[in-house]
């Protein structure tokens, strides 16, 4: 089917199961650990497809950096670990509503830029190429990226700063 | 007959022979696959065996350091005594806190091994041993390495105690905060080499100039990021001076408070088992690989050459323990944010500069400046502001 194999259906099925089970998880810290395994699944996608670097970055960015924060942002706020009793927000229509209106939206993109019906050769991307491309023609963007992360950092810092001084007792 | 060369070059390769030798029993389609297998045996029996190593050589120069013997009664000086504690840990209960969260409790160990020896599946130990020489190998490294984090996250809260989740919220902090140095220490390397294949790595090391090896250790750029990674290093394994999350006269043991039995020695395991992969890659980018230290010391096998280092980096890290204090958080993440992250972005700037100063004699000297005097500088302003006396709290009074 689609030339596609049983790597490929076993990492869908692994992001599947992820993802619905994020969605439908009572514990909050399960619904984090769940979508982490959603996240691997989707990585294992990308390196079936041959896409190393944006398979290791997915790991690298999803799992190790982007899982923590979740789950750094739900043991701050109340409630860990107890059961709550409203998983589901009263405007889950709302919610419906805009899931399906994303997806139409990147269906539809998806659709659009497929290159016809004859196969294209696949490109033979290697990390060499990708640091290559990124130094020289998306220079620019990635600079931008750069110096809006930086901003974002100075002002975590800025925030987490004591206000004024503090007196020599430090209360 | 052989003559000495041929001998060398067959001890040197024996590991890779007796691969092909086993997996040439197997029908043609099946070698590879056979191949991989053997690899992976060897992977999974060799480095627990230098994990038992470590422990009894731990316990051991520990004991010697704090002027006691050590462990001395199982076998002669007290060499089985890795038996034993395997044994041990093996027939013990397996506890488990009622209001634990089972799942997650059990899967966090589990988790944390398996990640760690996807580690070493892009490890060089000797030339052509390496089981996937992949074209992302270190990227590939540190992406495995950052998801040991969660598994750490997943044993301090599952087991609902206090200790263990402070133990474990530290564990990482710790670890992102020293990742970033870690990273950024490393692509001096990569931006030299020009690639991120392990394998490639250590081969743009080998060579000598007289009777010296090509190591980036011996450049200013890969002393500083040399010892910026083994710094970065400490702190990702959780090894004192940096053993914040398991220290024990404050948090018992840390995120694996609540794990006993077979479960704790897989913790146990699983740190070693970082301990080793992450030295082992200090001296895949920094140390030559497999390579030899001097031009006339390459009769001993390269896979030899390779576990002498690995053995000198444990002998170091044990060193360490015995030696340091532990630190406290603040001057943790000051040191991580104020020190090592800055001089890692300098050493970068200067390693690029390196590339395209050409060979000769001033880019030694201006990259040795510049770093020594930036050394110099930022150390002279942490101290300055350090203000050594009791710690104010801002909220936990």
């Amino acid at each position: 089917m689609f030339g596609v194999g049983v790597p490929f259906f076993l990492a869908s099925f692994i992001t599947l199961v992820g993802a619905l089970a994020a969605a439908t998880m009572r514990n909050l810290v399960h619904c984090a650990l769940s979508l982490t395994v959603a996240f691997g699944g989707l990585a294992l996608l990308y390196l079936q497809l041959g896409a190393q670097f944006a398979g290791f970055a997915q790991i690298l960015v999803y799992i190790g950096a982007v899982a923590i924060l979740v789950v750094f942002a739900i043991l701050l706020t109340r409630g860990v670990g107890t059961s709550l009793i409203h998983v589901y927000a009263r405007k889950w229509g709302l919610g419906l509503v805009i899931a399906a209106g994303v997806f139409a939206l990147l269906g539809w993109a998806l659709v659009t830029s497929l290159p016809g019906a004859q196969a294209v050769a696949e490109p033979e991307v290697s990390m060499l190429e990708i640091g290559r491309a990124l130094m020289s023609t998306y220079v620019l963007p990635l600079e931008i990226v750069a110096v809006l992360l930086t901003v974002s950092l100075i002002g975590a810092v800025i925030v987490a700063m004591p206000e004024g001084k503090t007196k020599e007792d430090g209360r | 007959m052989m003559n000495p060369a041929g001998y060398i070059q067959q001890a040197d390769q024996i590991f890779v022979t007796l691969q092909h030798w086993v997996a040439g029993f197997f029908p043609l389609w099946l070698q590879p696959l056979v191949g991989i297998a053997i690899a992976v045996v060897g992977i999974v029996a060799t480095f627990p065996a230098c994990f038992a190593i470590a422990v009894l050589l731990e316990r051991k120069g520990l004991g010697r350091i704090q002027n006691r013997l050590g462990p001395n009664r199982v076998g002669p000086f007290g060499i089985l005594q890795p038996i034993a504690d395997a044994i041990k840990s093996l027939t013990k209960e397996d506890i488990v806190p009622l209001s634990a969260d089972g799942v997650v409790h059990f899967l966090a160990p589990v988790v944390l091994v398996v990640v760690t020896f996807l580690g070493f599946a892009v490890l060089p130990v000797g030339r052509n041993m390496v089981l996937l020489n992949m074209d992302a190998g270190l990227f590939f490294f540190f992406a495995i390495g950052a998801s040991t984090e969660l598994s750490i996250f997943m044993a301090g809260w599952s087991s609902r105690n206090k200790y263990s989740l402070l133990g474990a919220m530290r564990a990482v902090a710790q670890m992102i905060s020293y990742e970033v140095p870690l990273l950024l220490s490393s692509v001096v390397v990569v931006m030299i080499t020009g690639s991120l294949s392990t394998v490639k790595i250590v081969e743009a090391q080998g060579g000598f100039t007289g009777i010296f090896p090509h190591w980036y250790v011996f450049t200013p750029w890969g002393f500083l990021g040399f010892v910026l990674f083994t710094v970065a290093a400490l702190a990702e394994t959780n090894r004192s001076p940096f053993d914040l999350p398991e220290g024990e006269s404050e948090l018992v043991a840390g995120y694996f408070t609540e794990y006993s039995g077979f479960k704790f020695a897989l913790f146990f395991l699983g740190e070693y088992l970082g301990m080793l992969s992450i030295s082992g890659f200090a001296i895949t980018l920094f140390l030559g690989g497999w390579g030899a230290p001097l031009s006339f010391l390459t009769f001993i096998p390269s896979w030899g050459w390779f576990f002498l280092k690995l053995l000198g980096g444990i002998g170091f890290y044990i060193w360490l323990r015995g030696t340091m204090p532990r630190l406290r958080q603040d001057q943790l993440m000051n040191f991580a944010w104020k020190f090592v992250l800055p001089m890692a972005l300098l050493n970068l700037v200067v390693a690029g500069a390196w590339r395209f100063m050409g060979e000769g004699w001033p880019r030694w000297v201006i990259a040795t400046a510049v770093l020594g005097g930036a050394y110099v500088l930022l150390g002279r302003t942490l101290m300055r502001r350090q203000k050594i006396g009791p710690r104010s709290y801002r909220y936990a009074e």
